[in-house]
């Protein structure tokens, strides 16, 4: 094994050690054990991966097995790396993002007693979605998809005596799972007529996958598994209709929303579908049916942002949305643009959590933003890290997000595949409602009149006994003030937003233009992905210049002058428009009734069904019928032959000769 | 060491030590039998590690093979081996029986002698199941293992033991007389020879493979429990002692199975291919069917007894897609079976010897009193969704991979599990573990001993190990699998 060998071995497994120490001897190490151990071991990940940039950007690409996990069959399993542009990109982003909430953590979850717990649990997340992107093959692929899952659910529900935190990670868990029956029967696709699980092995037969069909269906065997693998994403990115659990997963406590629910885990679909590149190219119909589900949830999941009153929940629609626009690049063949954009929104996705979970600390666990206004005076850097978080989340020419979000726009416009019209439409609309809705929370936290001192309980009574035994007050007393957060929180805040603002001008050029990925991303010479952007691209200043003239500036703009005329300006015509536009706020409001149909048809459904198998099928007629009945007939025959005891020594003595003489002629007939 | 008898003693050691734990006589010598007891499993499970040790992973024939001459007026003989398919459990079978003696140390107070000696005989028995290559020394034993568990259910067992006992009994009875007459009609077929191996051999028209088939079905139908002929075990584990419950699902679940892997597929191919579609359509049934009805389950041990149902769906239809990769994974499913469903048993067994009810409806808040316990409980729900890096997601995904293979619509149906086994195993842990405390006995539950913590962590070790390094339990099955299905794949018409 080389040096760097052991040094990818070492990024995932120092997390994962320090997850294991928090964990079974949290009481022993003590609070302070637990978060330095932690931290250390992210800490060690994210130094290793800085090396192994280094390493990949002089050039040097990894991909070999680390064990054979089993053999069987025609079929080797095996745990292995590839480290390439790709892997060491996201690693990058993981580990930092990771090291940022993880010393976040230390403010916000001070008071709470599951502190060493918590750690833990972020520390393995860390290992598991280090494995999820660092795989070589699907079977690891397979593991850290379902171990990110399984901390999200733990995690989801850490605040484990609230009601509506263990619902919903039970909901979070078992809508993941929808997707990954769709992931794992794509992975069997490729298992039965690749005959390997290794993306190499895979992608060098890639074309002639695309030329089989699926059994006697006379489907298109890529197209299958593109949509299968896709399903998979769904469940993972929260796309439309499985996008239900993102938003209820914000009761998790804020850091693990912003790490798992903005950062990472929700971008794993985003990236495995840029992984599986080669596969998803050679099939029009799965790119196609990509880019509507993407389209539909950029823009309808951001019309739910602008009606929420928790702070925490636009920012998870704001995400959903997000999501939906790195999914439209998918799409659209431009994986670089989707990955870059996964990127610039984990700085500023995580910046904008953390920064809410600030103004929650701030608020005293207060999470209605009608409660809150005028706070940038007493959170001055909150406020700020917040504007420029926001800035960049709308797209705002030279930060981060612009340069990610106007190459989506600008490659859904150069597209020609089915659907490009609607996701253009979907896209370019998006811009301003995102706009929209992202003021409207800067407004109504930061600026305007100062609501908070009033204790309002009416409006969040699920969240009252968070942190049961914490000794919180939710939500200011009167003439109480909004305070600024200790440096453990602040300090990430401002470690994200530097590159929330800048990171985009820098690399715009080296990610998606300058071939950066090299082999790890593969475009189809019939896609035009990013090829036209590139032709009119000249240098990151130009771009942000000129995107000044451009159409989604001035949604954006417009977007941000309404929520100012709205929330600032005019308090008074929200609520004026509510009224009159009821039935259109009603639908905004039930979340277009996804919940209430899931909830009645199949979580319903699965109860009626199973009650009526179980009473009817087993009870009635299994055990009722056939077991019970039988033995009621032998009941019924054992009346009967008790007659036949008569107690005449004679009578029995006649029968058994009869018995014999019948064996008899059996036995010598058979013989 | 080779030249050890190591099968006789993995048989015989625990029998032998079981009668002599029964000499300790009543309670009074209580402290006495319990020693005894784990002394005894612990030697019985120290003489099958050598099977493993030893065991040529290049073969498929029969290894540690004993034979001699029992009956020799009718040819039975005393004719023991294990190959690829079989060594495993016998292993499995005394590790479990160690976990159930330490388990029960404690919660036993009542006949405590009787209480292990019938789980050392059984365990013993079970070893004979396993290796017995001679059809009437496997009947014997096949039959002999129902008294002990007989026994434990209508001895320790609930309010409604006796009922459930003689369920059990029966309907495991009745099966098992069909499997003597095709047993008696294949020792005259065979030349009169009972020797299970060389009724592989033995040509067959299709008439009498049909039947033959049939009459093992039904017998070992009933062991698996396949639908419909489940309904025995549900009422069976709710009123076994937990000991029992470990043992009925960790071990007596795989001895249908086994039967099928051993007997039906090799000696009557061509009607287990003729009939292959109907166990396929059984099996999905399991799977989904059984998921539903767990799902409403009120009670926890009726629960998990429904999941193992539904666990076992995916040995059949494992077998019976005869390919590689499915039979590997539907053996590798009942080993790990035999760890999750054991422990999540062994859990309940945790939380009723506290509280003594196993309605989920009184539970609530386990975890802020039980936090440790919680954690165990956790790993091994998940390990029963099947979740990577747990034993429980290896077999599954293996069958899985096989049936996308066979066939895309029955892995489509089969995979429903993902959802269903999630939804049934974390909703009833959900109700249990999580949430507010329920009642004032909840609010004074112990977390878990030291005795407890050690069971728990074997089981947690074994679960996690199988599902980060699966190799060394496949590696011993390739060479007997593959033998299995190149002479499957040979007609006997």
């Amino acid at each position: 094994m080389t040096d760097m060998q052991k040094l990818y071995l070492l990024v995932p497994l120092a997390p994962l050690a320090g997850s294991i120490i928090a964990g079974l001897f949290g009481k022993a190490i003590g609070r302070t054990g637990a978060h330095v151990v932690t931290i250390l071991g992210v800490l060690i990940a994210f130094v290793a991966s800085v090396v192994i940039y280094q390493d990949v950007q002089a050039g040097n690409v990894f991909d070999g097995p680390v064990y054979t996990w089993m053999q069987s069959g025609n079929l080797s399993f095996e745990i292995g790396f590839l480290i390439d542009p790709l892997t060491v990109m996201m690693m990058l982003v993981v580990t930092f993002v990771s090291l940022m909430v993880h010393i976040y953590t230390i403010g916000y979850m001070h008071d709470d007693p599951g502190y060493q717990r918590f750690f833990s649990y972020i520390s393995l997340f860390t290992f598991s979605m280090l494995m999820l992107v660092m795989s070589n093959n699907f079977l690891q692929l397979f593991f850290g998809w379902e171990a990110v899952g399984l901390v999200s659910y733990l995690l989801i529900g850490f605040w484990y005596e609230r009601p509506t935190a263990i619902y919903a990670n039970l909901k979070a868990f078992l809508v993941n799972r929808v997707g990954d029956l769709g992931f794992l029967l794509g992975i069997g696709l490729i298992a039965a007529y690749a005959g390997s699980l290794n993306y190499a092995e895979v992608f060098a037969q890639a074309e002639h996958l695309a030329t089989l069909q699926m059994g006697e269906t006379g489907w298109a065997l890529i197209t299958a598994i593109c949509i299968c693998l896709f399903i998979g994403a769904m469940g993972k990115s929260a796309q439309v209709p499985l996008h239900v659990w993102l938003p209820d997963s914000m009761e998790g406590p804020t850091p693990i929303s912003a790490l798992i629910h903005a950062a990472t885990m929700v971008t794993a679909g985003i990236f495995m579908v840029a992984r599986m590149s080669p596969l998803f190219e050679l099939s029009d119909v799965a790119l196609s049916f990509v880019l509507v589900i993407g389209a539909t949830t950029a823009l309808f999941m951001g019309f739910l942002g602008i009606v929420q009153n928790d702070i925490k929940r636009v920012v998870a629609y704001s995400t959903l949305s997000q999501l939906g626009y790195m999914t439209v690049a998918l799409g659209v063949s431009a994986y670089s643009g989707a990955v870059f954009h996964l990127m610039t929104h984990a700085f500023f996705k995580a910046l904008l959590f953390l920064a809410a979970g600030s103004v929650i600390i701030g608020m005293h666990h207060d999470q209605d933003m009608r409660n809150m206004g005028g706070l940038w005076k007493y959170m001055p850097i909150t406020w700020f890290t917040s504007l420029l978080g926001s800035l960049a989340l709308i797209g705002f020419p030279f930060f981060s997000g612009f340069y990610s979000k106007d190459s989506i726009i600008e490659a859904v416009h150069a597209a020609t595949i089915p659907g490009a019209g609607y996701a253009l439409f979907c896209v370019t609309l998006g811009v301003f409602v995102t706009a929209f809705y992202s003021f409207r929370m800067y407004f109504m936290v930061f600026h305007g009149q100062e609501r908070f001192g009033k204790n309002h309980h009416d409006h969040h009574g699920d969240h009252d006994d968070e942190e049961p035994s914490s000794d919180h007050h939710h939500g200011l007393a009167p003439g109480q003030k909004p305070h600024e957060t200790p440096w453990v929180v602040t300090a990430p805040l401002v470690l994200l937003a530097i590159p929330s603002v800048l990171i985009g001008y820098f690399t715009i050029d080296s990610m998606l233009f300058g071939g950066w990925f090299g082999n790890a991303i593969h475009v189809a010479a019939n896609h035009v992905g990013l090829s036209q952007l590139e032709a009119n691209f000249h240098g990151p200043a130009a771009m942000a210049l000129h995107g000044l003239q451009t159409a989604p500036f001035w949604l954006a703009l417009a977007g941000v002058a309404l929520a100012w005329f709205f929330y600032i300006k005019r308090p008074d015509i929200p609520a004026a428009i509510q009224r009159r536009f009821q039935a259109v706020h009603t639908v905004l409001e039930n979340k277009y009734y996804f919940d209430r149909f899931n909830e009645i048809v199949f979580a319903g459904g699965a109860r009626l069904l199973g009650d009526g198998l179980w009473k009817v099928g087993d009870r009635a007629l299994i055990d009722g019928a056939a077991v019970n009945g039988t033995a009621r007939v032998i009941g019924w025959v054992a009346q009967i032959t008790r007659l036949v005891q008569t107690g005449h020594l004679y009578q029995y003595a006649f029968a058994m000769i009869i018995g014999v003489f019948v064996l008899l002629t059996f036995w010598f007939n058979l013989g | 060491m080779t030249g050890m008898p190591l099968l006789s003693l993995a048989i015989w050691i625990p029998i032998l030590g079981g009668l002599l734990v029964l000499a300790t006589g009543s309670d009074r010598n209580a402290p006495l039998a319990r020693s005894l007891a784990l002394a005894v499993s612990v030697v019985g499970f120290a003489v099958t590690l050598p099977l493993y040790a030893l065991f040529d992973t290049g073969s498929s024939a029969m290894q540690f093979v004993e034979y001699a001459p029992w009956i020799p007026r009718f040819n039975v003989n005393y004719h023991l081996g294990v190959d690829g398919i079989s060594v495993l459990f016998v292993l499995l079978n005394s590790f479990i029986t160690v976990m159930v003696v330490i388990a029960g140390w404690q919660v036993i107070q009542d006949k405590v002698a009787q209480y292990m000696a019938a789980f050392l005989i059984m365990s013993g028995l079970m070893n004979g199941i396993f290796s017995a290559l001679d059809g009437v020394l496997f009947y014997v034993f096949f039959e002999a293992s129902l008294i002990p568990l007989y026994l434990i259910i209508g001895i320790w067992g609930g309010p409604n033991r006796v009922y459930a006992a003689f369920k059990f009994f029966l309907y495991t009875l009745v099966g098992s007389l069909l499997m003597l007459v095709a047993i008696l009609y294949l020792f005259m077929e065979a030349g009169g020879s009972f020797s299970i191996l060389q009724w592989h051999q033995v040509p067959l028209g299709m008439t009498a493979q049909s039947l033959i088939f049939w009459a093992f079905l039904i017998a070992f139908a009933v062991k698996v429990p396949m639908w419909p002929v489940h309904t025995w075990l549900p009422d069976a584990h709710v009123e076994a002692p937990t000991g029992g419950s470990v043992v009925l699902a960790a071990i007596a679940l795989k001895l249908g199975a086994y039967g099928f892997i051993r007997f039906s597929m090799p000696i009557v191919p061509d009607a287990a291919a003729a009939f292959a579609p109907m166990m396929i359509a059984l099996s999905l049934i399991a799977v989904v069917y059984i998921g539903f009805v767990a799902l409403v389950q009120t009670d926890m041990k009726k629960l998990i007894a429904y999941s193992s149902i539904a666990h076992m769906g995916f040995v059949t239809l494992g077998f019976f897609m005869f390919n590689a990769l499915g039979v590997e994974g539907a053996l590798v499913q009942m080993i790990s079976h035999g760890f999750v469903s054991g422990a999540m048993f062994l859990c309940v067994g945790v939380l009723y010897d506290r509280m003594h009810s196993r309605n989920i409806a009184d539970y609530g808040g386990v975890v802020k009193t039980m936090p440790k316990f919680a954690a165990f409980f956790m790993l091994f729900a998940m390990a029963n969704a099947g979740l990577p890096g747990t034993s429980g997601f290896v077999g599954e995904f293996m069958v899985i991979l096989a049936a996308v293979d066979f066939n895309f619509w029955i892995a489509a149906i089969a995979a429903t599990t993902l959802i269903l086994g999630a939804a049934y195993t974390l909703w009833m842990y959900k109700r249990v573990v999580f949430g507010k405390v329920a009642n004032e006995h909840v609010a004074q539950l112990e977390d878990i001993g030291a005795r407890e913590f050690a069971v728990l962590g074997f089981l947690a070790l074994c679960v996690l190990a199988m599902g980060v390094w699966p190799y060394p339990f496949t590696e011993v099955m390739h060479a007997s699998v593959n033998e299995l299905l190149r002479h499957v794949a040979v007609s006997k018409l």
